[in-house]
């Protein structure tokens, strides 16, 4: 194998339901918010952001921005920094990888991630009596100290990879391997797939004259892509030396 | 309690002047009781998690990354005076030599302390020596901050041995004779390693591609952030050093070291502040004209956010760089104690301002287009912690000046300077 996946959101299509993140989490073993939570503290791998033109009245407009860890590339700002090695990037797949088991809690990856798509797990993780019923058994959950992001459903692709090799095959079907957020978007707002394979829909998409990245001057290559016919949005992309927005979370 | 007394007179240096038992006690009583709360506040974080604190993800460094860099700044002078005693063979300041030793040792074992429990999992600490990312500036940093406190302590094993109890064991007296003659080679691993440290505390920053504020280019692998904290580093080290011994003058109504003696720290860490506040402005101008341009930031993302405006680097730059140094060098203003201490004073808030603005600043600035300029206050486990290095700090110094020969008169000068 030897792909790059990644993925193409068109925020012309989000309408910021949330559903990407609840998907998320029941996917990932992500454990309800402590009662003392913040978003800040939270662990949301799959966040909805919203984002404005800066503009009241009439002329205000508002975009649902989802953020996720943006699989950088090049010089992947986490993967460097992190100690112990706790943080890789899968040559066959691209996918930046977590290995919470080895990871020692330092927090330095979050410190060095542009997009804040990093997580601290602040708090044991707890379910409700009779939820833990409902777990994923194909994911570990993660204990508390320890820092975790989105692995593009990891989970997914194991058992897609499992099936292929039930069927001698050596590829995978890209059918059987379709993150859940993708999977959960009502609008079909999150397009997914091999950006190294030109024949997928994900790369015409990523290559579109209305695609772009967030932060991309940086030269970290994300291969998280955002599209959206609106100018405003896309001049988000980067941050310019004026204030052109406010922030909130989703 | 009589014969508690006796045997605390015992164990003090014969001849050396020191405050009563009960004084003692009470001296220490207050920073024994910032010692246990910090204990209690730090235990509270190891038993049910770091949520104790008011870090998040975003502000995912605070408080006590801040007080790290801090006294590991602070303790340089351990290292630096050992090198310019021993290497540079600047014997004159060898009665300072041992009380850097202890400031040394109590800062970097209470930064050791702290990160253990800044860390999610202080008992996988032992995986980066198992499984080390050489990319990594904190792979190097704990590397050369473990190796270096293990000097410190072996450089503080003949300091504790010279206790007047102590060298009545005979063992422990010809050890200490022989351990003394490593001590210069002890001086120059240490200076070795904490080269190393102190840049890569800078280097942990300035190699943040993501956070234009930190990133700066630099010379290979190493951003000019590494020797800038360097220098920094060697900079403040004496100044402290001297505050230090200040203190403890004028806390035990003693003279405890040469007036000369102060003049040359003083001189040293002003030049050495001269030569970093040059290097701080010329890598400020590449940063700001070549560097963030690049990547689509200019000044405006940094420095129109209150309260951390252009006024901190301002401060950095003029009161707390230029005019130390000069008050450092220039001999009128070096001869007279007041000026020389407040210089030594601004130094130390300048290296603090520095690491603030590195470890805090650079976390509250936005990098997203749409993002949010960050607030963060501390707990009260995260000032507790840090209250709690800073009086285990004086209650290690205050212990060693009492019990160890701390100041020692090199052979043949002021026979009236105090034994320690």
């Amino acid at each position: 194998m030897n792909a790059r996946y990644g993925m193409v959101i068109d925020l012309d299509r989000c309408t910021g339901c949330g559903a990407c993140m609840i998907a998320c989490a029941a996917e990932n073993n992500v454990p309800p918010a402590q009662p003392r939570a913040t978003y800040r503290t939270g662990v949301t791998p799959m966040l909805v952001r919203k984002a404005t033109n800066g503009q009241e009245g009439a002329l205000r407009r508002e975009v649902f921005v989802p953020i996720t860890c943006m699989q950088c590339e090049e010089e992947t700002p986490c993967v460097s920094v992190c100690p112990q090695q706790a943080v890789e990037v899968d040559k066959a797949t691209g996918i930046v990888m977590q290995i919470p088991q080895r990871c020692l809690g330092c927090r330095y990856c979050m410190t060095a991630c542009p997009y804040h798509a990093r997580y601290f797990n602040w708090w044991d993780p707890q379910w409700p009596a009779g939820m833990e019923n409902s777990l994923n058994p194909g994911v570990a959950v993660r204990m508390r100290g320890v820092v975790e992001k989105c692995n593009l459903c990891h989970a997914r692709l194991h058992s897609a990879m499992a099936k292929a090799a039930a069927e001698g095959k050596r590829e995978i079907d890209p059918a059987d391997y379709v993150p859940a957020c993708v999977e959960a978007c009502p609008t079909g707002a999150i397009l997914f797939g091999n950006l190294a394979d030109e024949k997928d829909p994900v790369y015409a998409a990523a290559h579109s004259a209305d695609s772009f990245r967030l932060l991309a001057r940086i030269g970290t290559e994300p291969k998280i892509h955002y599209k959206s016919t609106q100018a405003w949005i896309r001049a988000l992309a980067e941050r310019s030396t004026e204030h052109s927005g406010e922030a909130q979370h989703g | 309690m009589a014969e508690t007394l006796l045997l605390d007179r015992r164990w003090i240096t014969r001849g050396a002047e020191r405050a009563s038992t009960a004084r003692f006690l009470l001296w220490l009583a207050p920073w024994v009781f910032l010692l246990l709360l910090g204990i209690y506040a730090a235990g509270l974080c190891l038993y049910y998690g770091l949520n104790q604190t008011n870090m998040d993800n975003r502000f995912a460094f605070g408080l006590w990354i801040f007080a790290d860099l801090s006294v590991i700044a602070l303790g340089a002078g351990a290292f630096f005076t050992g090198f310019l005693v021993y290497i540079l063979k600047q014997e004159d300041l060898k009665p300072v030599l041992n009380s850097a030793v202890v400031i040394g040792l109590t800062c970097y074992s209470g930064a050791v302390a702290v990160l253990m429990v800044d860390v999610g999992q202080p008992l996988r600490a032992w995986f980066t020596f198992w499984y080390p990312n050489t990319h990594s500036m904190l792979t190097e940093v704990t590397f050369c901050i473990s190796c270096y406190l293990l000097v410190l302590i072996l450089e503080y094993v003949p300091i504790l041995l010279r206790n007047r109890q102590l060298r009545k064991v005979p063992s422990f007296l010809v050890f200490e004779h022989q351990f003394h003659k490593l001590v210069p080679v002890l001086a120059g691993v240490g200076a070795f390693l904490s080269f190393f440290h102190q840049g890569s505390l800078g280097g942990l920053y300035g190699v943040l591609r993501g956070r234009p504020f930190a990133f700066r280019q630099g010379f290979l692998i190493w951003p000019s952030t590494f020797f800038l904290f360097v220098l920094s580093a060697i900079a403040v080290g004496p100044s402290f050093l001297m505050l230090v011994t200040a203190t403890a003058e004028r806390l035990t109504g003693r003279q405890l070291v040469q007036p000369s003696v102060f003049r040359k720290l003083g001189f040293i860490s002003g030049v050495l502040l001269a030569v970093y506040v040059a290097a701080k402005a010329i890598d400020t101008y590449i940063w700001l004209n070549f560097t963030t341009p690049r990547v689509g930031f200019g000044p405006s993302d940094f420095y129109s956010y209150q309260p951390l405006s252009s006024t901190f680097l301002f401060l950095a730059m003029v009161p707390f760089g230029l005019i130390p140094a000069v008050l450092l060098i220039v001999p009128f203003t070096a001869r007279r104690r007041g000026l020389l201490l407040l210089a030594a004073v601004l130094t130390c808030c300048g290296v603090l301002l520095n690491r603030f603005v590195l470890t805090v600043q650079t976390l509250a600035l936005p990098t997203l287009s749409f993002d949010e300029f960050l607030k963060y206050t501390p707990s009260w486990q995260e000032v507790a912690t840090f209250g709690a290095v800073i009086a285990y700090g004086v209650i290690v110094y205050s212990l060693s000046y009492r019990y160890l020969p701390l100041f020692e008169a090199p052979k043949g000068e002021n026979k009236h300077v105090s034994l320690g």
